[in-house]
């Protein structure tokens, strides 16, 4: 099979057939040049995907109340779980190691909204001054809330972009004029804009110690937020996100009485673990492309042993002297397979190599939201290689097997 | 060298049978030059096939060189083929993009040759048949008769017990056809045992036997008063 007698007989072969050999080069390069390309297309989005999710806060994760299922020392079934200031002040000193922002949430789905003769309903919440890094949210004019708001009780109000839009008509300026909200008058300190559009836009933040007030609300609070500290890369975010997820859920659970097992209680939230749900159908993307790559391999492949047969066909007398001068029907199967081999390893080889400069050249041009460095690594690069050498094999067989039929008389005959 | 014995073919053709050899008896010794005559159809050429294990009888038994020849496989049908027999065909039979010299040793590499020995001794085989500064040449830049001779060169490179010439002459005119045999008989000369099929009679005048074949039978059989082919050249 690797003597250099039989190499030098195919490559004579090759070599003699030029075109022959090139066509029947070409559908296989091709196959694999799309493979590649559709690889690194997969390997742009994943990592496009990875570092949308990098850059956002999509490290979030948040904490309701709500109704027990079962019953746990005790309490009975439907009890409402209310979470308060004490538990945000806890979980924040406990699990400060994890956090980077934190906030607790005290908000009213529909406050009604009154400046001048413009009135509309919009979400109100009282937050912390983190929340402006959990929601992602800029501010375009003024300030947020800070924390001299929170402890002075102040009635100041940043409003989004959309309310301001709403309420300030005529281009008038929303910084310093006073709202009415839910009958109490606040102060417009800022105008924010937020990367999740007009639905977004349409709240009101002012500080959660003025509406616990101003809604009567004592120490109780809705929700809190937090987002977790960066790390390294993402599957210590994910394992790390789950860890303070369990530890956060065991501690309320603890101190509100909530059996552990009890899924009504406490809700917890982890953004990371829906990336992670993303991560899964990028997978998904790339399967998809790794199909349709060998489907167009399987198809290129389909066309080298379509060709192999036409040149076993159109060889048909040259095998059959080879034959009446000696060749065993051995020598005919490897000599047709070893070519139909070399021609798929070169062209695909050639393909290979074709795809990865394109990948090359085109990549650094490339930078779009969820599609980033796209890139063919080297296990992708071997495994294609061992493909390609199956691929030919397979696409040699079933000319092999013929041309080893052939008998010599009959291939003889013919004149 | 060869002996024939009793030897039956048939083919099918759709639903007939159709009988080419009805019992052919026939020997051929070392060194002998025997011509096989007969009209088309008379059975000729299926002798010759099955002579050079390129076809298998029905019936009856083959002895090439003490050897039987029966239900080979086709592995050892070509080691047989290479290390027993030279084809020379009609139409010639070269392969058309590979070198005089690449034909020739064609059948040395099949026998596992190294290539040095076996590209010098296709040379001198070349040499024989007057077409060694033909050698690099491809067939198609090279004439009727120097194509049958780079045959003739191929046919004796793997030293053969014995050569099978089918219609050798067919795609000849008369002089080159004589050439040809001229080249052939001088092989005779040297002792090699020739077998020539032909439906030529100046042809078959210059062998030293003639058996003529008719319907799958022998007809005739008999030794001839050689005519040399250099007389004519």
């Amino acid at each position: 099979m690797f003597s250099i007698e039989r190499w030098q007989e195919i490559f004579e072969g090759l070599y003699k057939n030029k075109l022959r050999t090139a066509l029947t080069g070409v559908s296989v390069a091709s196959g694999i040049f799309i493979l590649v390309i559709l690889l690194g297309a997969g390997n742009g989005i994943q990592n496009g995907i990875q570092s949308q999710f990098e850059k956002d806060a999509a490290n979030q994760i948040s904490v309701w109340p709500g109704v027990t299922k079962t019953e746990y020392k005790g309490l009975g079934v439907g009890r409402e779980v209310q979470l308060r200031n004490a538990d945000y002040d806890l979980a924040s000193t406990l699990f400060k190691d994890y956090i980077e922002y934190k906030s607790a949430i005290f908000s009213v789905w529909s406050g009604n909204i009154v400046y001048k003769k413009e009135t509309g309903t919009y979400r109100v919440e009282g937050v912390h001054p983190d929340y402006q890094f959990i929601e992602n949210a800029s501010i375009v004019k003024g300030r947020y809330i800070n924390h001299s708001d929170n402890s002075n009780y102040e009635k100041n109000v940043i409003i989004g972009q959309k309310v301001a839009t709403d309420l300030f008509k005529n281009g008038e300026e929303p910084l310093g004029q006073e709202l009415n909200v839910s009958g109490m008058i606040y102060k417009v300190v800022g105008v924010y804009t937020d990367p999740g559009g007009e639905r977004e836009e349409s709240r009101v933040f002012i500080p959660i110690s003025t509406a616990q007030k101003a809604y009567s609300a004592g120490d109780s609070i809705r929700s809190m937020s937090f987002t977790m500290r960066t790390s390294s890369d993402f599957d210590t975010a994910v394992a790390e996100s789950n860890e303070f997820t369990k530890k956060l859920e065991t501690f309320l659970k603890a101190r509100h009485t909530v059996a552990p097992d009890d899924d009504g209680g406490i809700f917890i939230n982890n953004s990371l673990e829906q990336a992670k749900n993303i991560y899964i159908i990028t997978g998904g993307v790339k399967a998809f492309f790794w199909f349709v790559g060998i489907c167009t391999i399987i198809a290129g492949v389909v066309g080298v042993g379509n060709i192999m047969l036409i040149i076993v066909k159109e060889r048909t007398k040259e095998i059959g002297i080879r034959k009446a001068l000696g060749a065993s029907p051995f020598s005919i199967i490897t000599m047709i397979l070893q070519e139909a081999v070399f021609i798929t390893v070169i062209a695909g080889f050639s393909g290979l190599i074709f795809g990865l400069v394109v990948w090359e050249v085109v990549a650094p041009h490339v930078e779009a939201d969820f599609f980033t460095r796209p890139e063919v690594d080297f296990n992708v690069a071997i495994t294609t290689l061992i493909i390609l050498i199956v691929a030919g094999a397979f696409a040699g067989f079933v000319p092999a097997y013929r041309a080893a039929k052939i008998r010599p008389i009959v291939a003889l005959r013919g004149e | 060298m060869i002996e024939i014995k009793d030897l039956h073919k048939s083919y099918q053709m759709g639903k007939n049978a159709l009988h080419v050899l009805k019992g052919i008896n026939f020997n051929v010794k070392e060194g002998e030059f025997v011509s096989i005559m007969g009209s088309s159809g008379s059975g000729k050429s299926t002798l010759l096939n099955i002579i050079g294990i390129l076809d298998e009888a029905d019936q009856g038994s083959y002895t090439l060189d003490n050897v039987p020849i029966k239900n080979l496989n086709e592995t050892i049908a070509s080691q047989y083929r290479n290390k027993f027999l030279g084809f020379v065909f009609q139409s010639f039979n070269l392969i058309n993009y590979k070198t005089a010299l690449d034909n020739v040793a064609l059948p040395l590499y099949y026998q596992g040759m190294a290539r040095k020995e076996r590209m010098e001794r296709s040379m001198h085989y070349l040499e024989k048949v007057g077409l060694a500064n033909w050698a690099k040449h491809l067939p198609n830049e090279l004439s009727g008769g120097q194509k049958q001779r780079v045959a003739i060169a191929r046919a004796l490179a793997s030293d053969p017990k014995v050569l099978l010439a089918d219609e050798p002459t067919g795609a000849l005119d008369t002089k080159t056809s004589y050439e040809v045999m001229d080249l052939i008989q001088q092989i005779n000369d040297e002792g090699k045992t020739v077998l020539v099929v032909t439906h030529e009679p100046d042809i078959a005048e210059m062998t030293k036997r003639i058996v003529f074949l008719k319907d799958g039978q022998i007809e005739s059989d008999k030794l001839v008063n050689q005519i040399r082919a250099s007389q004519y050249v």
